[in-house]
């Protein structure tokens, strides 16, 4: 009965895959107005399944409960078989519910945003692809379909960020992109290659169901939780390998609001999550990941204050805040990891939209010099904005901020986790609430500085909807997780901890007393910041000058990032590419043509003096070697 | 009655007399025909695959006829797991070639046509052959074709490129030559009496040294035809001067019987000398193929020979499949080989395609043709994600099997062969940037007009393909399985001393079909 009804989870990606190859195939003849519907209302259906399965699966009331839904045989030779098929639990579920819910309001957003543009059916085929794919990537119950899918959706992000090729530096950006992912999942792939060698195994339920025999710290594990790891730097855009995220805003914005805020770039936290059970028997691998998410988030927060791109500012902020997500996964806190995931899809994926609404407005102008004053004219996009920018700062009463001291917390209290995980964490609020705030007053207050012609305008109610669903969602996602001391009892984190590994627990010795104070703390650090920005750019606006020429060496370190694309360019790309012209050149064409030419000049000398008529012609080379060929079959026969 | 094997031997051969009674005025005839009966010939090929038994690891549609009976030689015909998908391929690129030249080749039709049926009949031949003299004859009638190819229709520097060909091909006809001279010579000892029967020539027991030196000049000439590094700098000459249609069944085709050689011949005639050498071809196709060809691949200014260094470092990996000796990583090698020979096949005619137009391959003279030919730019960069190995497209379930095998063999090895993954998405990316992307620098190409309804006609198929094989290759693997666990058994009974068949229903042998 149970299982009947879950066996319609292939309906879930189906739909995505029939806008794709509808808009793909016949998107021209289509006509705009009904490739919009069409790919929306795809996404729309498959919302609704999603939805569907996850009320029946709640129903169940049976927490932890795992369902399997094979479709084929994909590829099986001897002892390793993968299928293509579908797991079904409350990990899984949440992803599917959020991906298809988000990328519904997404897509019907650009059904405003993208009016008008040359490539519309492109867009929204290449859309529906990537939707497709991600949800291959959730619904996956083995590593090798989670791989489809992650490759896969690294393939829509290289398409959609190089949406429009013609400007050469979008299509270098989508292409940086592929190629800085493909170096993470260089690790994924032979992590997969280690777990199938170890474990006889791709699917999750059968690896997991082997693990009592390894001890905590096994060597194996701890090599296998490390590549997988690689992988996820690699999606979720962490050091080192974050360089791509920055210029993936190249993309149109729905596509950075979907793509590189809300879905894809999280993908390597749900899969450290669904692989939870192998990484709390490596307490290296979590402890690195905890150190990595960390300083990722310190190090992007501290790049995002001194931008001046209202997407770049985003993208720094994304690949923040993912560091908070995997510094909650390193001390063992999964469940806090998904939690902040899906409160960032709803908030980050709305200040990105709200942004586009801002470009949308003033001519795709992205450079906050020339913003200023928005809030008069496009008032509705201001209130989401500021909704977004609360959220993230950790306001109380808004999403952001339960997730966010959920993660915080966690970082004190875990017995994974120390005091000085937390206090980066609290640095990081701190600048996170005030580089999001001089966003706000640089883009909404203060006086317009447009550049001429523009006429600031609000978007249509098909770009503002959606915003606005966002933004309420921004305020009551965090309601899933009110932690027990307010009286929530977290039901996200019961809704997902059977279906996810649970750290091996010291005793608690916290009190509620702590509990509190951490809590007052950050919110009194966001206020903080938020604070100084008011004051840098409303009340006293010479201030951030002054600093800027004070602390001079600094402030271009940070408007530089550090430089870091510079000295990967020098280290890997030059040298790659200086090794390569070598290789070609002075052994390819110098040694080993050299000796090949040598040999022949000799045997065309020989055969010159041989040759009755040398004529040079290439038939009558080959007509020799016939005749030859033929003497010798003749001296078989005859001889 | 006409095996069903022979037929597809029989069909070109028919196609060159029929091509050759038409008068040289006819050209739209002679094409029509030249592809009707490859198209005939596929058909039949079609109807083998059909047929063919899953499940056994037995010669398949055995034909035998005494040939030669005082020497042993016989036209002894038949097909397996290891055979059957290459066959398929030779049929199926033929045709493809053919029309995808409809109207490139304006000089002397007649002979390019009855070229290019030599050449299947050749090539068929080679994966049917279980005779070891027939093999050898069926390998020098392929030869022939393709040089007059390149030599004929080729480009500017044809006849250079042409004669470096030669040279390394027949260096490494000669070796092999002997080889077979000496095995004969061995077979007359053993037996009582001479054959050249290479189900017969497999019971041979032969020493180590002998196995060795055997091993090595069966291995040369497969070596060189692969490409294998250091063997490989007639590719990039060979595939730049050749026509399109040359370039297509040389990469699609040729070079795979450089790998279908190593698993017919110097594997399990071989077996202990391939255990010993296997090591060190290991590291030569890691290094030398897959990583070597992917860098060097990266800097080339002209498609095709970026095309084929590249097929260089894909056939690296069927190379490298092959020698790890397990069942997923021969198997990869299989697949790979197939893949390969769908993906680069359709490459060299996509470009094929554009040069027709601009008559010219060099990657800087295009830029921005997404927007003049977007059908075009949509074929090319699936066929780019095939060759780059992204899954759920064919190139991903050959690479991934063979690093499977890989793997279980040497992790060390394997991950460098995992960079060439890398380095794939570099190269292949980079150029499909510069060829689609940007604005359109060059006015020439701004009146590029899209692909033809024949143009589609001949790449639309090698999609389907492509995505079929990527998402269910399980009718391929299921085909190809006992095959070569019956391969492989063979090699580790030997490297164990044991010298005997494993069982009678696992013999190669099997009462004919037809």
């Amino acid at each position: 009965m149970v299982n009947s009804t879950i066996n319609i989870v292939w309906l879930i990606p189906l739909f995505p895959l029939i806008g794709f190859l509808l808009n793909g195939l016949y998107g021209k003849r289509i006509g705009d107005k009904l490739v919009g519907i069409l790919s929306s209302g795809a996404i729309f259906l498959s919302f609704a399944a999603s939805l569907f399965l996850l009320s029946k699966y709640i129903g169940l009331n049976q927490p932890g409960a795992e369902f399997h839904s094979t479709l084929f045989t994909w590829i099986t030779v001897a002892d390793l078989q993968v299928n293509f098929s579908y797991q079904i639990d409350s990990l899984s579920l949440l992803m599917a519910v959020m991906v298809t819910g988000v990328a519904f309001l997404i897509h019907v957003y650009s059904i405003g945003y993208m009016k008008g543009d040359a490539g519309y059916a492109r867009f929204f085929s290449y859309m529906n692809l990537f939707t497709f794919m991600m949800l291959n990537l959730v619904l996956a119950d083995n590593y090798l379909l989670m791989f489809l899918g992650w490759e896969g959706v690294g393939l829509c992000s290289y398409l959609l960020i190089g949406f429009w090729y013609e400007d050469e530096a979008n299509a270098s950006a989508g292409k940086k992109a592929f190629i800085v992912n493909r170096i993470g999942d260089f690790g994924f792939l032979l992590g997969a290659l280690l777990l199938f060698t170890t474990f006889g195994s791709l699917t999750f339920s059968e690896i997991f169901s082997q693990l009592d025999g390894f001890a905590v710290g096994d060597g194996v594990i701890t090599a296998i939780t490390l590549l997988l790891f690689v992988g996820a730097i690699g999606k979720s855009a962490q050091i080192p390998l974050y360089v791509w995220l920055p210029d993936a805003m190249a993309g149109p914005t729905p596509v950075s609001a979907l793509i590189h805020a809300a879905t894809m770039v999280t993908a390597g936290v749900y899969m450290i999550t669904r692989s939870s059970f192998l990484y709390v028997l490596a307490p290296t691998s979590m402890a690195l990941i905890a150190v990595i998410g960390a300083a990722t988030a310190l190090f992007a927060a501290t790049i995002a204050l001194t931008q001046n791109d209202i997407k770049k500012v985003l993208a720094y902020s994304t690949i923040s805040q993912l560091g908070y997500m995997f510094l909650a996964l390193g001390v063992g806190a999964f469940t806090a990891g998904m939690f902040h995931l899906l409160t960032h899809a709803f908030f980050k994926s709305l200040m990105f939209l709200a942004a586009g609404s801002v470009m949308h407005a003033l001519s795709n102008e992205q450079d906050m010099r020339y913003m200023g004053g928005l809030k008069k004219h496009t008032p509705k996009t201001y209130v989401v904005f500021l909704v977004g920018a609360l959220a993230i700062s950790g306001i109380p009463g808004l999403s952001g901020f339960f997730s966010k001291d959920e993660i915080l917390w966690q970082a004190y209290s875990s017995s994974a986790g120390n005091i000085w995980f937390w206090i980066v964490g609290v640095i990081v609020a701190g600048l996170t609430a005030f580089y999001i705030f001089r966003l706000l007053f640089l883009t909404f207050h203060g006086e317009p500085r447009w550049k001429e012609g523009n006429k600031a305008h609000e978007s249509p109610n098909v770009m503002t909807l959606p915003l606005i669903i966002l933004a309420l969602l921004s305020v009551v996602g965090g309601y899933l997780g009110i932690p027990a001391i307010l009286g929530g009892g977290n039901k996200f984190h019961h809704f997902l901890q059977e279906n996810v590994a649970q750290i091996p627990v010291a005793s608690m010795t916290h009190t509620h007393n702590e509990e509190y104070t951490i809590m007052a703390i950050s919110t009194a650090i966001a206020l903080a910041g938020i604070f100084i920005a008011y004051l840098f750019y409303l009340r006293r606006k010479d201030l951030p000058d002054t600093l800027a020429i004070k602390a001079k060496s600094i402030y271009s370190l940070l408007m530089n990032k550090y430089y870091v694309d510079e000295i990967y360019d020098l280290l890997f790309v030059r040298s790659t590419k200086r090794l390569a012209i070598a290789l070609w050149q002075k052994f390819d064409v110098a040694v080993i043509d050299g000796i090949v030419n040598g040999t022949g000049k000799v045997i065309i000398v020989f055969g010159s003096y041989l040759r009755l008529t040398q004529s040079g012609l290439v038939q009558s080379y080959a007509f020799s070697i016939f005749i030859g060929g033929l003497l010798i079959i003749g001296y078989f026969i005859f001889g | 009655m006409i095996g069903i094997l022979s037929l597809q031997i029989l069909i070109p051969l028919l196609g060159i007399l029929a091509v050759a009674a038409i008068p040289a005025k006819e050209k739209s005839l002679m094409k029509v025909a030249a592809i009707g009966f490859s198209l005939a010939t596929f058909i039949a090929s079609a109807v083998m695959l059909v047929r063919f038994e899953i499940g056994t690891s037995s010669m398949q549609f055995h034909e035998k006829l005494s040939w030669i009976p005082e020497w042993g030689i016989s036209y002894n015909i038949g097909i397996d797991g290891i055979s059957l998908f290459l066959v398929v391929l030779t049929t199926l690129l033929t045709p493809l070639a053919l029309l995808s030249s409809w109207n490139s080749i304006k000089e002397n039709i007649k002979g390019f046509l009855i070229a290019m049926l030599a050449l299947e009949v050749g090539m068929i031949g080679v994966f049917l052959s279980l005779d070891l003299f027939l093999f050898y004859v069926f390998w020098e009638v392929m030869l022939i074709p393709m040089y007059f190819l390149i030599g004929i229709w080729g480009g500017e520097n044809r006849i250079y490129a042409t004669i470096k060909f030669m040279l390394y091909t027949m260096f490494g006809s000669l070796l092999m030559l002997v080889a077979i001279f000496l095995l004969y010579f061995e077979s007359v000892k053993q037996f009582g009496s001479p054959t050249t029967d290479l189900l017969m020539l497999y019971k041979l027991d032969l020493p180590f040294d002998f196995q060795l030196w055997m091993f090595l000049a069966f291995t040369l000439s497969f070596a060189i035809k692969i490409p294998l590094f250091p063997f490989h700098t007639w590719l990039p000459d060979a595939h730049v001067e050749a026509p399109t249609a040359g370039s297509v069944i040389l990469a699609g085709v040729l070079l795979k019987m450089g790998g279908y050689g190593l698993l017919r011949y110097s594997l399990p005639l071989f077996p202990e000398a391939t255990l010993y050498m296997a090591p060190y071809i290991l590291a030569v196709a890691v290094f030398g193929g897959i990583i070597y060809g992917a860098l060097v691949a990266m800097v080339q200014p002209d498609m095709k020979k970026l095309v084929a260094y590249s097929s260089v470092s894909h056939m690296g990996f069927v190379v490298l499949g092959i020698f790890v000796l397990n069942q997923q990583g021969v198997q990869g090698a299989l697949i790979q080989m197939l893949n390969h020979g769908i993906s680069t096949g359709a490459l060299f005619i996509l470009v094929g395609f554009i040069y027709e137009r601009r008559h010219t391959r060099m990657i800087s003279d295009y830029g921005g043709l997404a927007k003049v030919m977007p059908f075009y730019a949509a074929s090319f960069l699936i066929v780019v994600l095939s060759s780059l190995a992204l899954p759920g497209l064919n190139g991903f379930v050959g690479e991934f099997l063979i690093l499977v095998g890989s793997f279980k063999h040497s992790i060390f090895l394997t991950v460098f062969a995992a960079l060439g993954v890398i380095l794939a998405a570099v190269y292949l990316l980079w150029m499909y940037q510069r060829v689609m992307f940007g604005k359109i620098t060059d006015e020439k190409n701004s009146a590029l007009s899209d692909l033809s309804l024949r143009e589609k006609w001949v790449i639309v198929p090698l999609i389907v393909l492509i995505i079929f094989i990527g998402v269910y290759p399980k009718p391929i693997l299921e085909r190809v399985e006992p095959s070569v666990t019956h391969l492989l058994n063979r090699i580790n009974l030997n490297s164990n001393g044991d010298n005997q068949e494993i069982s009678p229903d696992v013999s190669p042998l099997r009462p004919e079909r037809n």
